[in-house]
């Protein structure tokens, strides 16, 4: 091609062109740094009673974070996420019990296996032309499969699930430490931290604008020269491996993974629910819908377990989560149509 | 030499035949206008030839290569553009962000795809958009934009769908200089318009389509005065 459209005009170029793209980006690790930096210093201040809490809010972290990248920024939404947080979870398990592979090396091959599989599973879905719920309902049915897959498949011990076993000493290679060492709650939130730098990484890198572009208008970016499925697809590999990370600590933390555990439908919700408090597509709301979703799940847990005189009632009652979770959401998508980090963002910039 | 070569391109909706046999060659460098009725299928023409639509039958020779069948993407990363005539921003982007998207082709890092695109929104007139998101631009606002995404792709080609209308005249005049500018750059542009001022100031050869077919070709003059384009199109009063 010659030097076509170069005008002579063009040389010239409007004096204030802002650098917002990498300015951005670097503002964006700053935040994450200082995040990291305040929450490393979370547990010298709570009580000891509080880990489980937080690292369940931080596994949620890293569900949320993952799932947003397919359903915020590519526009795909997955009602089925426990596809791949299960597949991390039971990747870990079996490759720890059946070989004693370190499960640092295993997460990354669950990673891996998850991003595989979610291409696969986006591909299918993609090329027959699946979108919006019929797209979320796909997802939904291949995850019911996995969960299907993992009741009757004796390799993982069918409905039973798989216990990891206890090791008599600390290790790091095998991630395991004394019970309420800080260890527990220092891993999950540096793969937080890591999951949160690859989503500022995409999202301000070429790969992640072409997938906003094509959330915004699939058409106009073909036509803009952008090969859609190759970006999408991207995209999701991304996501489910990040979501497959939780899934594989999750098993290490609890020492325990279940068909119920790793593929039943409410862990999907569990990855979707705190990115649509906290902010669908975008870098932080994921984290805050997580900081609420957490705590809040302990707090319904503890009432059910052990209710005050005027609850009695709600003594063992199963499936209230899930009822506080719709009645959140109900009110978020009506008071805050972007989550919660979401519509402050966009208060502040007007 | 001709740049683009339409054989016998026909594309049917169904029971609708809204593209019939269509053959047209259009030699590098022309100005290529295209006017017709409503619903003639003059953007079906368009997203045939780019790759949006695949045709019933027929074929599309672009740059002596068969290009009939390809993605949308792999018929404009060979340089072969068009427009929307229903604008399609990506709203969640400033104006900036929409054309550097395109920009992206040739420059991989942000920084330079956004110089790139500053430069060509400034020639399309946007810059005192350049920050502002693309959602909340006016009409004529979106049809500059659509034009600058494609110009930022440096097509050799460039198909534009009504990229006048909703432009009021003194709007308008900016850009028949600035489509003026592309073609004498060396751009070969296929133009459908319904503004008959810039369509006889601007097209070196007009095609007047009718219910899906050609109805006449050949010089603005000529095809003017064809009673057969002023009963079917222009009207008497033209
Ligand atoms: N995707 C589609 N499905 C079914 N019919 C379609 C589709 N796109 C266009 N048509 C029909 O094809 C015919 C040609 O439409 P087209 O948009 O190409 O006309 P046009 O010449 O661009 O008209 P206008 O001047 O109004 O833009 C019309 O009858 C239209 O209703
Ligand atoms: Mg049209």
């Amino acid at each position: 091609m010659s030097a076509t459209t170069e005008s002579p005009r063009g040389t010239k170029l409007p004096s204030a062109l802002p650098q917002r793209t990498h300015d951005g980006a670097r503002r964006q690790y700053i935040y994450l740094a200082v995040g990291l930096v305040v929450l490393f210093f979370l547990p010298f201040v709570l009580p000891e009673s509080s880990q489980p809490v937080l690292v369940r809010t931080l596994i949620y972290g890293i569900m949320a974070v993952g799932w947003n990248l397919m359903s915020g920024y590519g526009g795909m939404f997955s009602f089925g996420h426990a596809a791949f947080f299960g597949v991390g979870a039971y990747t870990d398990a079996v490759l720890l019990t059946n070989f004693g592979i370190s499960p640092w090396i295993a997460m990354i091959i669950g990673a891996v296996f998850s991003a595989g599989v979610g291409v696969l599973i986006a591909y299918l879905c993609l090329r027959y032309k699946l979108a919006g719920s019929y797209f979320a309902l796909a997802t939904f049915a291949f995850a019911q499969m996995f969960l299907l897959l993992a009741q009757n498949l004796e390799l993982v011990n069918r409905t039973e699930g798989i216990n990891i076993p206890l090791l008599p000493e600390d290790s790091w290679a095998m991630l395991q430490f004394g019970q309420d060492s800080f260890n527990y709650y220092w891993i999950p939130l540096l793969l937080l931290a890591a999951a949160v730098a690859v989503t500022i990484a995409f999202v301000y890198s070429r790969p992640g604008r072409y997938t906003q572009a094509i959330r915004d208008d699939p058409v106009a970016a073909e036509s803009l020269g952008i090969p859609i499925m190759k970006y999408r697809l991207i995209t999701v590999a991304l996501s489910c491996a990040i979501t497959s990370i939780a899934g594989s600590y999750y098993t290490q933390y609890y020492l325990f993974v279940g068909p119920e555990q790793a593929f039943s439908m409410h862990v999907s919700t569990d990855a979707i629910v705190p990115a649509v408090i906290g902010g669908v597509g975008t870098i932080w709301g994921p984290l805050i819908g997580a900081a609420v979703v957490g705590p809040l799940s302990e707090l319904v847990a503890a009432v059910v377990r052990n209710p005050p005189p005027f609850l009695e009632f709600l003594q063992g009652v199963s499936g209230l989560d899930v009822a506080i979770y719709a009645v959140l959401l109900i009110v978020i998508v009506v008071f805050l149509p972007k989550g919660i980090y979401g519509t402050i963002r966009e208060r502040l910039r007007k | 030499m001709s740049i683009l070569k339409l054989e016998g391109l026909s594309k049917s909706f169904g029971g609708l035949r809204a593209l019939r046999d269509v053959t047209v060659e259009i030699p590098e460098r022309e100005f290529f206008g295209i006017i017709g009725p409503n619903g003639a299928g003059k953007t079906t023409l368009f997203s045939v030839i780019a790759g949006q639509l695949g045709p019933t039958s027929g074929r599309v020779v672009f740059d002596g290569q068969d290009i009939t069948g390809w993605s949308a993407d792999k018929v404009a990363g060979a340089g072969l553009v068009r427009t929307f005539q229903l604008m399609r921003p990506f709203e969640s982007m400033t104006v900036l962000d929409n054309v550097s998207i395109a920009s992206h082709r040739r420059f991989r890092s942000t920084a330079k795809s956004r110089d790139h695109a500053a430069e060509v929104i400034e020639r399309v007139g946007l810059s005192q958009y350049l920050n502002k998101m693309s959602g909340t631009l006016p009409t004529a606002g979106l049809k500059r934009l659509e034009l600058a995404r494609a110009l930022a792709l440096e097509p050799k080609i460039l198909l534009l769908d009504e990229v006048l209308a909703g432009l009021v005249p003194t709007e308008r005049a900016p850009i028949i200089d600035l489509l003026r500018d592309i073609h004498r750059d060396g751009v070969t542009v296929m133009f459908v318009e319904h503004i008959m001022a810039a369509v006889m100031a601007l097209s070196e050869r007009l095609l007047v389509m009718h219910e899906g077919a050609e109805l006449t070709l050949g010089v603005p003059e000529d095809v003017v005065q064809d009673p057969r384009v002023v009963e079917a199109y222009l009207g008497e009063d033209f």
